[in-house]
């Protein structure tokens, strides 16, 4: 835990990432050791590593960090995670740079949450993911040349039963939608 | 012990290779596997990286639903196993999310108490539940000849998994020891397969694809060994691509382990859902266990 002390010193956005995390008070105990970025699988793609971050996160740079690719180049691989050496939950912190970035507007570099949203509400809608679906209508308005390029990749997907052309619903869809509402309602809150 | 099992999304449709897998070993090896009625799914990462307590309500239902009757749900699927056990810890040790999600929960007539149901992966179960012993003895097509390339990916292993190493794990390595196969030991075998960057990001996914299968082709590895849809998925369906993509010629056949666990004990191919894989594993595997028999009776 932080020392009242040292509280009075963080940046609010410091203060917003610790509360916003699960375990993410730990974030002020970062060394500036770097093991996050260079274990990251997809690091050379991103505008700042974990690393540089955390001390921009310190600086109070939320705007900068906000519109950066670095958490939508995270795929939550979690090896970061076990490497660091002060036990910071760096992947649970890009989620929740994700949330900020969504929430606050300013995640339209990144196509990644339009992904998130178009199979969200196929699972809102049906209870379950329906691949077909989420592929064709995310390709389809963000990247369409894509859809052509994996034509033939899914036309043998579907030859060999791989692609199911219509959703599963779940029985008890109403009971999922009644959660997820007040789940909603109740996130607006804080 | 009593196991309700959540197969998961992909299970009903691109990996139905798996979910048939899971069903004929597990009905070889003699033990009881319940599917959860009328699961949800995850949300893999896609609810977490809008809204929490959505996605931790989403999931919690599936723990919800658990009945009375069953203490363990088994995850075949990495994301999904992530997910229960994540959100399990999430709600034991986040009071403030807790009560949130309990209210949620409530809105759909549901309770769940954290730490009821044991969030277990099939590997886990599989490897330390039934064991070496009771599997060894089912064993009647040894995979000797067979080289394999064990592959964990991330979520399994990684952070909360409890039963292997997070960086070399090695239960996958040692359960096809005990089936007679040669076990490749190469360096990415727990590295990330590039996940949904396939479709936000694609060259950086053929990327990550692409030095998984050179370390597994540089490693003489037959085929390699998978145990999550998306890692399979990426590495089979997107395989052509990234050929296109590097100018390189890889034809490895990606099989879920249970495909091949069931190859082992004997199980037809047909049952195990051979044949929906685009990089065929059928004459690989047929060739060098056929060639082992004929230089036996030699």
């Amino acid at each position: 835990m932080v020392a009242e002390s040292h509280a009075a010193h963080l940046s609010q956005f410091m203060k917003d990432v610790m509360a916003d995390t699960p375990g993410g008070q730990k974030v002020v105990h970062c060394l500036q050791c770097g093991s996050c970025g260079g274990s990251c699988p997809n690091g050379a793609e991103m505008d700042f590593t974990p690393r540089a971050v955390f001390a921009m996160i310190a600086a109070d740079r939320r705007e900068a960090v906000l519109k950066a690719n670095t958490m939508w180049q995270c795929v939550s691989c979690y090896l970061c995670t076990v490497r660091c050496p002060q036990e910071i939950p760096i992947t649970e912190i890009m989620y929740t740079l994700k949330r900020m970035a969504i929430r606050e507007g300013k995640a339209g570099g990144s196509d990644a949450p339009a992904l998130a949203r178009t199979f969200t509400d196929f699972v809102d809608r049906y209870g379950r993911s329906f691949e077909f679906g989420i592929a064709t209508r995310y390709l389809l308005f963000n990247k369409p040349l894509s859809m052509l390029k994996m034509g033939g990749a899914g036309m043998s997907m579907f030859a060999k039963g791989r692609l199911a052309l219509t959703p599963t619903k779940i029985r008890q869809v109403k009971q999922l939608q009644a959660i997820i509402n007040k789940a909603k309602e109740l996130s607006k809150e804080d | 012990m009593k196991y309700a099992y959540y197969p998961g999304c992909s299970l009903e449709s691109g990996s139905a290779a798996y979910d048939k897998s899971v069903k004929a070993v597990i009905e070889q090896l003699g033990f009881g596997l319940d599917e959860l009625d009328d699961w949800n799914c995850c949300g893999a990462t896609e609810y977490f990286s809008q809204n929490e307590l959505v996605a931790t309500s989403v999931i919690a239902r599936n723990l919800a639903l658990v009945d009375d009757r069953h203490d363990q749900l088994v995850a075949p699927c990495a994301a999904c196993f992530l997910n229960l056990k994540k959100t399990d810890k999430l709600l034991a040790e986040q009071p403030k999310i807790r009560g949130k999600v309990d209210q949620a929960l409530a809105a759909g007539g549901l309770r769940y108490r954290p730490g009821r149901v044991q969030v277990r992966h099939l590997l886990d179960v599989l490897y330390t539940d039934i064991g070496e012993q009771a599997i060894k003895a089912k064993v009647v097509q040894p995979l000797t000849g067979l080289r394999v390339a064990p592959y964990y990916g991330c979520q399994i292993v990684r952070p909360l998994n409890g039963f292997d190493n997070p960086e070399y794990p090695m239960k996958l390595d040692e359960m096809f020891t005990w089936l007679g196969a040669e076990v490749v030991d190469y360096p990415v075998k727990a590295h990330c397969c590039g996940g949904h960057m396939t479709q936000i990001s694609e060259e950086n996914a053929f990327e990550l694809i692409r030095r998984l299968l050179q370390s597994a082709a540089d490693y003489r590895a037959d085929l390699i060994l998978c145990m999550c849809p998306m890692c399979q998925l990426n590495m089979d369906m997107y395989q052509g691509r990234v050929n296109n993509f590097f100018n390189t010629k890889f034809k490895l056949p990606i099989v879920y382990f249970t495909q091949m666990l069931g190859v082992a004990l004997g199980i037809d191919m047909k049952k195990l859902g051979f044949g929906k894989e685009l990089v065929a594993a059928e004459p690989v595997i047929r060739g060098k266990l056929e060639g082992q028999t004929a230089a036996a009776t030699k």
